[in-house]
């Protein structure tokens, strides 16, 4: 067992290139997909694909407590964390395109463009031809996770301390910036009902929806002259902006028929000769 | 193969994630394009211990991680508090010290 692990961690097979260049492009596409998606869903999911095959060079590479660890906790923990304030925000809170600085997109894209060059040349200039593989480091305690666990208590155990008082410091720092200290007292069912009373607002609000055609909740119902009142969507909706106006639509769609049986009936009286093409033209209607 | 291209894959996805950074105002994916420079960082760390036979690239890796889950959670606890109270995620709405 050993053996062959060590024989696979010191020597990079055809198998691994083909893992390598199959799955290092899929990487990429992922971490570019994440920069350009314009909404936040998508770049996330982006990512947590680009995570998850890293995890599996992790392996490849003979980490495997590591490629265990970025699954579990990555794709796993930090990414469902970003997925949930997401969701917290809102999904519709996508980017606004406009530039507020004149050309500093192309200017970033081009700073990276450099950035990356100048990278790339200093490893291509290192000399790294040469290496030695983990079969040895890995055998040494018995395996990946006894050679961490060795390392982690005795070399690094002070830092590994100090670790914890950073993960406590976040989870209170974290727990003090999300809670919110009550700053007036709640209000009795009574002061409630009082406050009701004294509102325009006695009976309970409208109900969202146009009777007989939507009854979704975003979409405004209609006052007796025809326009749309806010005040039947609830106040979430209202706040992100996300009232449907439905309230020309059966205007618009009676003129489009009138329009449409107006330019049939008009052709069919000129020419008999095109009641073919009218016949076809209804197909498509019916078909739509 | 050589494990030296694990290294250009790294670098490659850490100018990605440094260029998002620059050009995206989202707040989140802002914070996205960070986690994805601290993981071409873990990329390299792991492929350096691999080339040089001991582990203790993967233990600063390992380090890397941890520091990146408080980075996390204390970051998205900021995003979430902004925008409460400012009702965007823009980091260009966060103006408000700006002569």
């Amino acid at each position: 067992m050993n053996a062959s692990l060590a024989a696979a961690a010191s020597a990079t097979s055809t198998g691994e290139a083909v893992q390598f260049w199959l799955l290092g492009t899929v990487a990429v596409i992922g971490a570019l997909s994440t920069v350009l998606m314009k909404k936040a869903v998508h770049s996330a999911l982006s990512l947590a694909g680009t995570m998850i095959v890293l995890a599996v060079f992790y392996l490849a590479n003979g980490a495997y407590f590591l490629g265990i660890v970025q699954i579990v906790v990555y794709t796993g923990a930090i990414m469902m964390l970003f997925l949930f304030v997401v969701m917290l925000v809102g999904v519709t809170a996508a980017d606004s395109l406009k530039e507020t600085i004149k050309g500093q997109r192309w200017l970033a894209a081009g700073c990276g463009l450099g950035f990356g060059v100048l990278l790339i040349a200093g490893i291509g200039q290192a000399s790294l031809r040469g290496y030695n593989g983990l079969g040895a480091a890995n055998a040494l305690h018995g395996g990946n996770v006894e050679g961490l666990a060795n390392l982690i208590f005795t070399k690094y155990v002070f830092a590994f301390e100090i670790t914890g008082a950073l993960l406590i410091t976040a989870t209170v720092g974290a727990m003090l910036l999300t809670h919110r200290e009550r700053t007036e007292r709640a209000k009795t069912q009574r002061e409630l009902s009082q406050e009701r009373v004294r509102s325009s607002h006695l009976p309970p609000l409208p109900a969202p929806g146009v009777y007989a055609r939507h009854n979704a909740v975003d979409i405004a119902g209609l006052l007796p002259d025809g326009t749309p009142s806010e005040l039947t969507v609830m106040q979430t909706l209202r706040r992100r902006g996300q009232i449907r106006d439905v309230s020309g639509e059966a205007l618009a769609d009676l003129k489009a028929l009138e329009q449409r049986s107006g330019e049939r009936l008009g052709r069919g009286l000129a020419d008999r000769a095109g009641a073919s093409e009218d016949h076809a033209e209804e197909g498509e209607e019916v078909a739509k | 193969m050589n494990p030296v291209n694990y290294l250009y894959l790294a670098a490659l996805l850490f100018t990605i994630g440094a260029s998002g950074v620059l050009i995206r105002r989202n707040a989140i994916v802002v914070f996205m394009c960070i986690e994805l420079m601290l993981n071409a960082c873990n990329l390299a760390l792991v492929s350096f211990s691999r080339m040089h036979g001991n582990l203790d690239g993967q233990i600063l890796a390992f380090f890397t991680m941890v520091v990146a889950a408080a980075e996390v959670v204390v970051g998205l606890a900021i995003i979430v508090s902004l925008f409460r109270s400012r009702h965007s995620a823009s980091v260009d709405d966060a103006s408000l010290m700006k002569l």
